[in-house]
């Protein structure tokens, strides 16, 4: 018995270019019980089915090919009326942010209540019974009184749960889930995607699960459906998608999926060329950027300490006298970077893990504790003069490339900044040729230089990023989180780029990431952070192998992954 | 990649509303006669010489005695009123824009520097901003010609009208500047390019007016637009009310301000024919700005 | 929230005091009070005298209080130009500019408001369009501009309502009020409409512009996700998510009303505070000018502060605390 399904569904979204296809002949169906994974990466149409599933497609977006039918329901048949009606009360969605999805003038009971009314006709006493009993099931403890909350006073993990009873209050057939456990750290999001599958199996809804993690569809998704460029490229069970997959797609897609139980040297990446820091010849402009990096003897690698620094932040005003207790974003961390060595940061958002990095780059002022770099003390913040030469030791690639480079000026322009600001090149030509050659070394092409980033995709832009870093010639370089905003596979290239360069120069690299098997693949040491304190840290293989904090444990234990025995066949 | 369509889409978008398309060109077609006044123009207002009373209150030439001289007809003085309205419009643009960069200079940056610093500098700046929010835009214009007149020697007030006027009308208008400046840099300053910049050691000045600037300039020039049309009433709003510029150099408000003695008479080509050419002037402006801040805004389109 | 009203609380007082010694400067050095009030025949040592008992001999600061001090009793001075109390002179003058504000306020939010909510949800349709157009027209002319045309429409062509000062008033204690006779509502009506319309659709733009960054929030595609009615949808959810940045902005709004009755009242010959102070800008008649920028300021303090209990009723946010 299909519930959903989906049959040769096009949709184009008309624009002055001519008509965009933004999903191209996909075929799907979800039985009852059935959880279905809609797995791809940035641009492959996966919200857009979902969207056009529930008709709530973006202008001017379109259905144009296909059928949608709901157990015997034409979808496309729907008048608008009907279709409104539809929704709420057979199909539902849960959207990506909770933070978001909740009008935050309106008490919880009140959006329970007036979406129960609005599809069945039920008292308000009734209503509200039935969305306490929901809460409890749904795990919000004391949900008679918590009920009369606004969306404000519940944490994160709680207003996804709170978003969810939204979405299950009217008893829908189908519930469609686009990135639900995204926003979400690894503790709840294990949670949630528990919640999702007893939801499944208890009451029988269907769930399309729409997500960019490739982790997640295994851990609860009993078919999945690969698309790339709107179109489908594999679907079946999903042990056997995952496992062996039958598509050179998905074959690559699995390939840069980083393993959580071991070190890969390096990722296959498909058409990776011969260019970039590896196989620089010397006839080639990267070989000249090589040369440069390694010249007048700044080789020797360097390290870094800390030692009990203490961060606190002013709690916010209460009155005239009274402030909140202050909150301690770093809570006396100790921890060393040995010379030429990774050390990987791992911890949840909150934790204190960028905090750090902005300690050490001299951005925030810790309210104890001392610094080293190299064994020379390094000066806090304002007491770090602005020609001291640890601004200039220290680099730092940021997490989102879209952020990191001032949009209004070009590669050329952002390139030769380092060169100029740190008197490292007075030249103006010289500088242009050394920022063509270094765009050479990290893998993009000579025409690159006269182009703005707008012009360049993430992981270009994230190269480009690395470039101005190594243009400074540090010797330290943190990495915060430098591949979580991009897909999969240009995660793998990227992260291919960093161990090239790092073992090419010896650089010494703090790498602060949330996610563990990220961090797996790179770091020779690592260091465990939880709400401002540091929990434990040790070479990586042991830290994986034989954790010794709970903490570290439970964020092993519930990081959803690919069971290592389906890969086996 | 919004900023990137943008780029692409701003004269696509230009060429297909007619409206803005409409507003350029009248906008070019009223600044450039502004601007050409004195060598286009048939007569010139301020010289005694080029006009003559017989000519007095000539109605347009299109009506029962009109003469094809006067397009548009003359004044009681006997001065072509497309003259007057050219030399008019002279001023008034002068006045309008000069005040609004010089409102645009010290609003971006005190706005710059409350957002980027913060702190107390922050506090100073907002708080004069309240004051000055309290005071609305005329009240303050009115107030520093108020002052102007009770410092300065008759002789010198009226010699120094132009750019007494011009420094009330600049001083009522910063606020907006400084409040979009501000929020705009707090925004960006969060961003990862200026945490770059700052981490590097750059010098506050440079972070500022090299990386920051240059990203907030989109909003900034919505203001500039819709504050030169504000500045622009402005200005005429004072000539009307008899505060801003006197009769002898008429601008777009002041010859206004003469036509409302005709409103009971015939002569309603005195009145209406200046009074067309300012909201004209100003609608141009506004669409124009209008336009701007749905290309700057694209989730509006 | 307690904090949040003492925070708005300083800040008004702080403005009020800025304000205060605006209009301290004003009084104390643009013109010479003394010679204000002496004529040419007065002694070097007459003025003198004066001088010490006006107090202008002490130190700045001891003036700055005083002067403050004499305000909050409500002693405002005397005019230069018709040696009355300013007090009096302005609580005169009072009724007829308040009323003609609140009007004025009014149709532009009970037109403006519906009118921004149409215009938002319905944007591509005709009605919508022409109305936007139209109230682009609407900012560019100027408020005196407006007036003249109501003037020459009503008053002069069709010569159905007054256009001159202010008639057919109550008197109710000290306050004369139009609002009680029809007939002074004839005279009110082009007034209120000329100071009304600029803000209209000042409004309106804003309403439309805030409910449409609204209607693309997150949880109203959840609440169009969830079915729920679009009725409900559009004056329960958005509605009151848009009235937060909307009524901030009336806050603010409310010194243009002021502002420009100052123009309407000088076109309608309206026996207003704002033509007062028109006057004594011509005449550099000091006091009343100071008098009448504290009393202003004062208006739009106290009108700003209940906006920001508006904020707290409306927004739960600042009302309830945060749950960690």
């Amino acid at each position: 018995m299909t519930l959903l399904s989906v049959e040769d569904l096009t949709v184009r979204f008309p624009s002055r270019f001519g008509e965009l296809t933004a999903v191209e002949g996909v075929s799907l169906s979800i039985g009852p019980g059935e959880i279905h994974g809609l797995v791809g990466e940035s641009g492959a149409g996966k919200s857009t089915i979902g969207a056009a599933v529930i008709g709530l497609l973006p202008h001017p977006g379109y259905v144009a090919e296909g059928r949608l039918r709901l157990g015997e329901t034409d979808l496309r048949a729907l008048s608008p009326r009907a279709a409104h009606r539809l929704r709420g009360d057979r199909i539902s969605m849960i959207f990506q942010d909770p933070q978001t999805s909740l009008d935050p003038l309106m008490t919880v009971e009140e959006q329970l209540i007036e979406t129960m009314q609005a599809h069945s006709d039920i008292s308000r006493r009734a209503a509200r019974e039935r969305a306490v009993d929901l809460l409890e099931e749904i795990g919000i403890r004391d949900a008679e009184s918590r009920i009369s909350s606004y969306p404000h006073q519940f944490s994160g993990g709680m207003r996804q749960r709170v978003v969810i009873a939204l979405a299950l209050c009217t008893d829908p057939e189908l519930i469609i889930a686009d990135e639900p456990t995204t926003a979400l750290d690894v503790a709840v999001q294990s949670q949630v995607l528990a919640l999702i599958r007893r939801l499944a199996d208890e009451r029988g809804i269907g769930f399309l699960l729409i997500t960019h993690d490739i982790g997640v569809i295994a851990q609860v998704a009993d078919r999945v459906t690969v698309l790339r460029g709107g179109k489908v490229m594999e679907s079946g069970a999903t042990r056997q998608v995952l496992g062996q997959p039958a598509h050179d797609y998905t074959r690559d897609l699995m390939d840069s999926v980083p393993p959580i139980d071991r070190r890969l040297e390096r990722f296959r990446v498909p058409g990776e060329g011969g260019g970039g820091a590896r196989h620089a010849q010397d006839d080639r402009p990267a070989a000249q950027a090589r040369r440069w990096l390694t010249a007048e003897g700044e080789t020797e690698p360097v390290g870094l300490s800390l030692d009990e620094v203490t961060v606190r932040f002013a709690g916010a005003r209460r009155g005239l006298w009274t402030r909140e207790a202050p909150f301690v974003a770093l809570d006396g961390v100790s921890l060393s970077v040995r010379p030429g060595s990774v050390l990987g940061l791992v911890g949840e958002s909150g934790s204190g893990k960028s905090t750090l990095a902005k300690v050490i780059t001299g951005l925030v002022s810790p309210a104890s504790g001392q610094m080293s770099l190299g064994g020379e003390a390094l000066p806090a913040a304002k007491a770090r003069p602005r020609g001291h030469a640890a601004r200039r030791l220290i680099q730092m690639i940021f997490q989102d490339p879209f952020s990191s480079l001032n949009a209004r000026h070009d590669v050329g322009r952002i390139l030769g900044e380092p060169l100029w600001l740190y008197g490292l090149e007075p030249d103006a030509k010289r500088r242009r040729a050394l920022s063509a050659a270094m765009l050479d070394l990290v893998g993009l092409p000579a025409d690159a230089i006269d182009k703005y980033p707008h012009q360049f995709s993430g992981g270009q832009r994230q190269r480009i990023a690395i470039a101005r870093a190594l243009l400074a010639r540090p010797r330290f370089l943190i990495c915060d989180e430098p591949t979580s905003a991009l897909d999969v596979s240009i995660q793998a290239q990227v992260l291919n780029l960093l161990k090239d360069l790092q073992s090419l120069f010896g650089l010494t690299v703090l790498f602060i990431s949330h996610d563990l098997a990220v961090v797996r693949q790179l770091a020779d040491e690592v260091a465990v952070m939880q709400s401002g304190k540091l929990v434990e840290a040790g070479p990586t293989d042991q830290i994986f192998e034989r954790p010794r904090a709970d903490y570290t444990r439970d964020l092993l234990r519930l990081t959803p992954v690919m069971p290592a025995e389906w890969r086996a066949a | 990649m919004l900023d990137y369509i943008r780029r692409r889409e701003g004269l696509w978008l230009f060429t297909r509303s007619p409206a803005a398309m409409i507003a350029a060109l009248a906008t070019v077609v009223i600044v450039g006669g502004a601007l050409l006044a004195p060598w286009i123009a048939a007569s010139n207002p301020y010289d005694l010489s080029t006009f003559s009373l017989i000519d007095g209150l000539k109605p347009p030439a299109w009506l029962p005695g009109g003469d094809p001289e006067f397009l548009l007809g003359t004044d009681d003085q006997g001065r072509d009123m497309i003259s007057s309205i050219l030399y008019g419009a002279r001023l008034s643009l002068l006045i309008g824009l000069m005040a609004m960069l010089i409102a645009t200079l010290l609003g971006v940056g005190l706005g710059l520097l409350a957002g980027y610093f913060g702190g107390w500098v922050d506090a100073v700046v907002m708080r004069v901003a309240d004051v000055q929010l309290a005071l609305p835009a005329i009240l303050t214009a009115l107030l520093i010609d108020g002052i102007a007149r009770g410092v300065l020697p008759t002789a010198l007030h009226q010699e120094l009208r132009v750019p007494v006027l011009t420094l009330a009308i600049a001083l009522s208008l910063w606020v907006n500047f400084a409040r979009t400046a501000r929020a705009s840099v707090m925004v960006e300053k969060n961003k990862e390019y200026v945490q770059a910049a700052m981490m590097q050691g750059q010098h506050p000045l440079r972070v500022m007016g090299v990386h920051i600037l240059p990203n907030i300039l989109g909003p900034l020039l919505v203001i500039m637009t819709v504050d030169l049309a504000s500045a622009i009433l402005l200005e005429a709003t004072l000539s009307f009310l008899g505060i801003g510029l006197p009769a002898d150099s008429p601008s777009l408000g002041t010859l206004i301000r003469i036509g409302m003695g005709f409103l009971l008479s015939g002569e309603w080509w005195i009145l209406w024919v200046p009074t067309a050419f300012l909201v004209a002037l100003v609608v141009s402006i506004n669409i124009l700005g209008d336009f701007l801040r749905d290309l700057f805004n694209p989730r509006l389109r | 929230m307690a904090w949040f009203l003492i925070k708005r609380l300083a800040q008004s007082v702080l403005v009020m005091v800025a304000v205060a010694f605006l209009a301290f400067s004003l009084f104390r050095f643009v013109g010479d009070p003394v010679s204000q009030m002496t004529g040419v025949e007065t002694s070097v040592e007459d003025r003198e005298r004066l001088r010490e008992e006006l107090g202008l001999n002490d130190p700045f600061a001891l003036q700055f209080l005083r002067f403050t001090g004499d305000l909050l009793q409500g002693d405002f001075g005397y005019s230069y130009r018709t040696r009355q109390p300013v007090g009096e002179m302005i609580l005169d003058r009072l009724p007829a500019t308040i009323e003609l504000g609140v009007v004025a306020l009014l149709i532009s939010l009970v037109v403006g408001i519906p009118a921004g909510i149409y215009t938002a949800l319905r944007p591509k349709g005709v009605t919508s369009q022409s109305v936007l157009l139209l109230t682009l027209v609407g900012v560019s002319i100027p408020t005196f501009v407006i007036g003249i045309m109501l003037i020459f429409t009503f008053g002069v062509w069709l010569n159905w309502l007054p256009t001159f000062g202010r008639g057919g008033t109550v008197e109710i204690g000290w306050w004369e009020s139009s609002l009680l006779r029809p007939e002074g509502w004839r005279f009110l009506i082009l007034p209120a409409l000329t100071l009304g319309v600029y803000q209209l659709t000042l409004t309106m733009r804003l309403v439309r512009a805030e409910m449409m960054e609204v209607m693309r929030s997150d949880h109203i595609r959840f609440a169009t996700a969830r079915g729920v009615p679009w009725r409900r949808l559009h004056f329960r959810h958005a509605l009151p998510n848009t009235m937060i940045p909307v009524i901030t902005i009336i806050g603010l709004q409310f010194g243009g009303v002021i502002a420009f009755s100052i123009v309407t009242e000088s076109v309608f010959q309206w026996p207003g505070m704002g033509l007062l102070f028109l006057e004594s800008i011509r005449f550099v008649d000091i006091p009343v000018m100071s008098v009448y920028l504290v009393v202003i300021a004062f208006f739009f303090v106290v009108v700003n502060l209940a906006v920001d209990l508006l904020y707290v009723a409306i927004d739960p946010r600042l009302r309830v605390r945060e749950a960690a």
